[in-house]
C-alpha cells in the first residue's frame, strides 16, 4: 500500500470526517480492498478511534478487508435473478473454478461473489465480470465467459452473440428448430 | 445558432452492451455523407430492457430492438437513406408475431403514461440544453418569480402527490412540516439509495433525466426554506453518479444552481453522496446517519426528521421519483395531476416489471391500473407455456399477491390491504416454477444480511424465522412450526425499531395468507411442487412424452442425462443436483418433478453416458 | 457559458434550443420528402437540405420528415406539405431553387404554388 496515495485521497476531501465513507470508497476502488494500514492512517489523520473506521469498513457491503483476485466475477442474487436461477449459476461457477463464493482462487486470478441487485433486473440473470454487466446468462455461458476473461482471451465485452437478449429473436429461432421425431 | 437536423438516431440501454453502437452509427452516417443532417444521440433507459440495445429513429419513430454494431449499415441504408423500416429488427408482438415498426404502436408503450419518465429515452441526459429545450427549469423559474413558498406547498398538497419511495407519506405535508420547523439552516435530501432487489426505476431516472431530479430539489428547497440539498445515490450505480455530477456542474454554469438563481435572490446548491451497499440506508434516519459520515443505523422516530434530521437540522427527505414529479405539477397545475389516478393515490407510478414475464422492463402507469393489465397487456404475460402464480410487489418489505387477486387496482391502500405494499416499485412476476417457501426464505436471507443489528426483534427474529423456513424447505419441519413462524412474524412486525424491521415479516405473512397449503405440503408430503426445494424433489423423464431431442442433455451441467437420439432419455439420480435446467429447457413437458421419496420406487435404469 | 439571469432569458434560450431538437417534437407544419431510391436518385437529398437551410434561415417552425417512395416516380423529387389538419399538398419535379418560393408563398402567405403541384390528398381519415 502506498501511504501517499491514501493521503491524497484524504486530502481530496479536505480531511473532513463527514467524508469518511467517500474516502473508504475511493480506497476500495484503488486497491480492490481496504488495507489495514490505510484504515489506521485514516483514523490517525481524522483523529478518529480506529474502531470507528473499522465499524464503517465492516458495516457496508461495498468494502472488503482482504485482497481480491485479478478478475472479479459477481453473480446477481437479487429477486429477479433469484427466480431466474442466479444461485444455480453461482454454484456452477463455484464448482467449475473450485472457489467458494466470497473468496479468491488459490492462484489469485479470480474472485467469485454473490451480490444483491445490480439494477438490471429485466435482463436477469445478471453476471458482472470486471465491471462489465452481462444479461440473460446461464451456467454454461457464465463459465465460458469467466474462462475467457481469466485466460486473457477477452479484454472486455464478449462476442455479442453470447449475451444477446433472447426474447424477440429466440422466438424466431425456436420456430426454426425442426420438430423432433 | 441552431443546426437543423432532419433526423435523430436515439440509442439507449447505456447499462448494457451498446457502447459500440454510437461510434458505429456516426462512422456510417459520416461515410454516407449525412453527417450534417442526421444526429446520433445517446439517451437513457427506454425501459424495454429485454430487447435492448434499442435504437429509434426520429421523427418517424422507427424502433429497432437487439441492435448490434453489425446491423448499423443496414439501418442507415434502409431507414435513413431510403426511408424504409428494417423489418428484421423491428419489435414483434409476442402473441401475434406481427411486426411493429413505430414506437407508439407497441402495446408495451401504448398503455403507459409517462410523467416522471417524460424525457428518459428522448433527450440526451448529459446535455442541459436538451433538458431546457423540452421545458426544463421553467417550473423553477415560475416558482421563483411568481409564487411564495406557501403557495408552492399548497399546490403540492392539492396535487395529492405521495412519497414514491415506499410508505406513501403525503409530500405536501412533509414540506409544510419542514417549512414550519424552527431553525435557519434546513436541508433537502433526495433518496436515490434504491436498495430493493428487483427495482431500478431510480437508476433509470437519475441516469436518464438527472436535471428533473435537481429541478425538483431546488423547488423543494425554495418551498421548505433550504439552501442546501444532497442526493444520496447507491454506489452500485456509477452512471447515475456520473450524470448527476455532470448535471450539477452544468446547472451551475447556467446559474440555475448557486447564488441568486434567475435573479430571484434564492440560493441553492446540491451535493452528491454515494452509499456503500447497505439496504437499511434507504430508511430515512439511517440514510441521514450515513450522510453525516457515520454507520447507517436507524434511530427512534419520536422526533421527526422534518424537525431534527441531518446534523439535527430540519430535513426534508423525498425519493428521487417523487421529486421528478414536482416540475410537472408546478407547470401543469395540481388539478391536472390530481385528475390522474385514484381517490387517494394520484399521478403515475414507475414499476420495474421483471421476473417470469415476456416483456420485462421499466414502465410508468397511472395509479389505479389493475395488476392484470400491467402483467398481461404491458408485460405480455408469462413466457411460453407457463402460468403466473403470484406477483411480488414492494421488495423485501412487500408481499406476494396471488393470481386470483390480479384484478386489484394498483394504489397505496389497495396493495397494503392485500398484504403487500407499493414500495419503491419492484414488481416481480412469479410462475409455477417459483416456490413460495423459497421466495420467503430468499427475502429473509436478504433481510438477515441487511438487518443493522441495532434492535433485537429484527436482528434475532429474522434469524429464527429463517431457521424455520430453511427447515421447511429441507423437509425437517413439523406442522406446529408454521404457527411458531406466524407468531414470530407478528412479534417482529410489532416490536422492531424502524420500517425495515416492521415490514420484514411481510413476505412471510403474505405467502402464508395465500399459499399456506404449499407450506403444509412441504411438511406433510415432503414435496415441493415447484421443484425448487432440492432436498424434496427429483426430476425424471416421462418416457411417452420424451421425443429424444437431446436438448436436456445439452443443458445439463452435471452430464447426468443420457440417451440416444429419438429414444427416451434417462436422468441419473445419483449425480443429478436438481437444478431444473432440463425441466425449463424441455419443449415437450417430458420432464416431471416428483417427491424425492419416490426415487427408490423408480424402476432401475441403466445410464449410458 | 453565460449565466441565465431571469425567467425571460431562460425562455429565450429555450426557444433557441427547441430548434435543435425539433426533429423530435411535432409542429403543426409537416414537410415530407420522398426519399425512396428513386427520389434520392432524382435529387431528393438536395431538396431536403434546401428545405432545412431555408427553414433555419427564416426560423420557421416546421417538421421535416422523410418517407419512402410515393409511387409517382416519374415526378420525383416529391415533397408533401401539410399544415395542421389541412389538405396534404404534393409538389413534384422539384429543384432546390424552387424551395425558397414554396416556403415564401405556401408557408408564409398561405398560397399553394399550384403550378408545381402534382396532386392534393384530403386528410386521411
Amino acid at each position: 500500500m502506498n501511504g501517499d496515495r491514501v493521503n491524497q485521497i484524504i486530502d481530496a476531501y479536505g480531511g473532513d470526517r463527514t467524508s469518511t465513507l467517500a474516502m473508504l470508497q475511493d480506497i476500495q476502488r484503488e486497491y480492490n480492498y481496504l488495507p489495514r494500514e490505510a484504515l489506521e492512517l485514516i483514523a490517525r489523520r481524522l483523529e478518529l478511534p480506529p474502531g470507528h473506521v473499522y465499524q464503517m469498513a465492516t458495516f457496508f457491503k461495498a468494502f472488503s478487508l482482504s485482497p481480491k483476485g485479478e478478475h472479479i466475477c459477481k453473480v446477481c442474487l437479487g429477486t429477479a435473478c433469484h427466480v431466474k436461477g442466479g444461485a444455480i449459476i453461482l454454484e456452477a461457477l463455484e464448482r467449475e473454478f473450485k472457489v467458494k463464493s466470497g473468496s479468491t482462487t488459490a492462484d489469485g486470478k479470480l474472485s467469485v461473489e454473490g451480490v444483491r441487485c445490480l439494477g438490471a433486473c429485466a435482463l436477469a440473470p445478471i453476471v458482472v465480470v470486471d465491471d462489465e454487466p452481462h444479461g440473460q446468462m446461464s451456467s454454461d455461458t457464465s463459465i465460458k465467459l469467466v474462462q475467457e476473461v481469466v485466460s486473457g482471451q477477452v479484454a472486455k465485452a464478449p462476442a455479442p452473440a453470447e449475451v444477446k437478449p433472447a426474447v424477440v429473436r429466440a422466438a424466431v429461432d425456436l420456430s426454426a428448430v425442426p420438430p423432433a421425431g | 445558432m441552431a443546426d437543423l437536423y432532419r433526423a435523430d438516431v436515439l440509442i439507449s440501454c447505456l447499462h448494457g452492451q451498446s457502447a459500440d453502437l454510437a461510434p458505429t452509427f456516426r462512422q456510417e452516417i459520416e461515410r454516407r455523407g449525412m453527417a450534417g443532417e442526421v444526429r446520433v444521440v445517446e439517451t437513457g433507459c427506454r425501459g424495454f430492457c429485454s430487447v435492448g440495445p434499442v435504437v429509434s429513429i426520429q421523427p418517424d419513430g422507427e424502433f429497432y430492438v437487439n441492435v448490434q454494431p453489425a446491423d448499423v449499415p443496414e439501418i442507415v441504408e434502409e431507414t435513413l437513406v431510403k426511408g424504409r423500416p428494417v423489418q428484421r429488427l423491428t419489435y414483434k408482438e409476442p402473441t401475434t408475431r406481427k411486426s411493429i415498426t413505430k414506437y407508439d404502436d407497441i402495446p408495451f408503450y401504448g398503455k403507459q403514461m409517462r410523467i416522471v419518465f417524460r424525457n428518459t429515452g428522448l433527450i440526451d441526459p448529459q446535455s442541459i440544453d436538451e433538458y431546457i429545450a423540452v421545458g426544463g427549469y421553467e417550473a423553477l423559474g415560475k416558482v421563483l418569480t411568481s409564487m411564495t413558498p406557501e403557495e408552492v406547498i399548497e399546490e403540492v398538497k392539492k396535487s395529492g402527490l405521495r412519497g414514491r419511495g415506499g410508505a406513501g407519506f403525503r409530500t405536501g405535508r412533509k414540506w409544510e412540516s419542514t417549512r414550519k420547523a424552527k431553525g435557519d439552516v434546513k436541508y433537502v435530501i433526495a433518496n436515490g439509495d434504491e436498495g430493493d432487489p428487483g427495482a431500478f426505476m431510480d437508476r433509470s431516472l437519475m441516469e436518464g433525466d438527472p436535471h428533473a431530479v435537481l429541478e425538483g430539489m431546488a423547488i423543494a428547497g425554495f418551498a421548505v426554506g433550504a439552501n442546501q440539498g444532497y442526493v444520496y445515490v447507491r454506489d452500485e450505480y456509477p452512471l447515475a453518479v456520473k450524470n448527476l455530477n455532470l448535471a450539477i456542474q452544468q446547472a451551475h454554469e447556467y446559474g440555475l444552481l448557486g447564488e441568486d438563481i434567475l435573479g430571484s435572490g434564492f440560493a441553492f446548491d446540491i451535493g452528491i453522496v454515494r452509499g456503500a451497499g447497505a439496504f437499511v440506508c434507504g430508511e430515512s434516519s439511517a440514510l441521514m446517519q450515513s450522510l453525516e459520515g457515520k454507520v447507517g443505523e436507524p434511530r427512534s422516530k419520536h422526533v421527526h426528521a422534518t424537525d431534527r434530521g441531518l446534523w439535527d437540522r430540519p430535513s426534508c427527505l423525498n425519493n428521487v421519483e417523487t421529486l421528478a414529479n414536482i416540475p410537472v405539477i408546478m407547470l401543469r397545475g395540481a388539478e391536472w395531476f390530481a385528475s390522474i389516478g385514484t381517490e387517494n393515490s394520484k399521478g403515475t407510478k414507475g414499476f420495474c416489471l421483471v421476473g417470469k414475464i415476456r416483456n420485462p422492463g421499466l414502465i410508468e402507469v397511472p395509479m389505479g391500473m389493475t395488476l392484470k393489465e400491467i402483467i398481461y397487456d404491458i408485460g405480455g404475460g408469462p413466457p411460453r407455456g407457463r402460468k403466473v402464480k403470484a406477483v411480488q410487489t414492494g421488495g423485501p418489505s412487500g408481499g406476494c399477491i396471488p393470481t386470483s387477486r390480479l384484478d386489484l387496482a394498483v394504489d397505496y391502500e389497495t396493495l397494503s390491504q392485500a398484504g403487500s405494499m407499493m414500495g419503491s416499485g419492484g414488481m416481480i412476476a412469479l410462475d409455477d416454477r417459483t416456490c413460495m417457501v423459497d421466495i420467503s426464505r430468499f427475502f429473509l436471507e436478504f433481510l438477515k444480511d441487511e438487518s443493522c443489528g441495532k434492535c433485537a426483534p429484527c436482528r434475532e427474529g429474522i434469524k429464527r424465522m429463517l431457521e424455520i423456513l430453511t427447515a421447511i424447505s429441507n423437509g425437517d419441519a413439523k406442522m406446529g412450526d408454521i404457527d411458531t413462524l406466524e407468531t414470530l412474524a407478528k412479534t417482529v412486525q410489532a416490536a422492531s425499531l424502524c420500517g425495515l424491521g416492521k415490514s420484514a415479516p411481510n413476505p412471510v405473512l403474505s405467502t402464508l395468507q395465500y399459499f399456506r397449503q404449499e407450506y403444509e405440503q412441504h411438511i406433510t408430503e415432503k414435496f415441493c411442487p415447484s421443484g425448487v426445494c432440492r432436498s424434496l424433489v427429483a426430476y425424471v423423464v416421462v418416457d411417452d412424452k420424451c421425443k429424444g431431442c437431446g436438448l436436456c442433455i445439452k443443458v445439463c451441467s452435471q452430464e447426468s442425462i443420457a440417451g440416444s437420439a429419438k429414444q427416451p432419455h434417462v436422468i441419473d439420480q445419483a449425480t443429478c443436483i436438481q437444478c431444473g435446467a432440463c425441466f425449463d429447457a424441455c419443449r415437450f413437458d417430458a420432464i416431471q418433478v416428483i417427491p424425492r421419496s419416490q426415487v427408490e420406487l423408480l424402476p432401475k435404469q441403466e445410464v449410458h453416458a | 457559458m453565460p449565466k441565465i439571469k431571469s425567467l425571460d432569458e431562460l425562455r429565450n434560450l429555450r426557444s433557441q434550443l427547441k430548434q435543435e431538437i425539433k426533429a423530435r417534437t411535432e409542429t403543426s407544419t409537416t414537410i415530407t420528402v420522398g426519399m425512396g431510391t428513386c427520389g434520392i436518385a432524382a435529387g431528393a437529398r438536395e431538396i431536403m437540405q434546401a428545405f432545412l437551410d431555408e427553414l433555419d434561415r427564416r426560423q420557421i417552425d416546421a417538421h421535416v420528415v422523410t418517407t419512402g417512395c410515393i409511387g409517382m416516380c416519374s415526378k420525383e423529387p416529391l415533397v408533401d406539405i401539410q399544415q395542421g389538419d389541412g389538405p396534404r399538398i404534393t409538389y413534384g419535379n422539384l429543384k432546390p431553387n424552387m424551395v425558397p418560393q414554396i416556403i415564401e408563398e405556401h408557408l408564409i402567405q398561405g398560397k399553394v404554388v399550384s403550378k408545381w403541384t402534382v396532386g392534393q390528398l384530403a386528410k386521411e381519415a
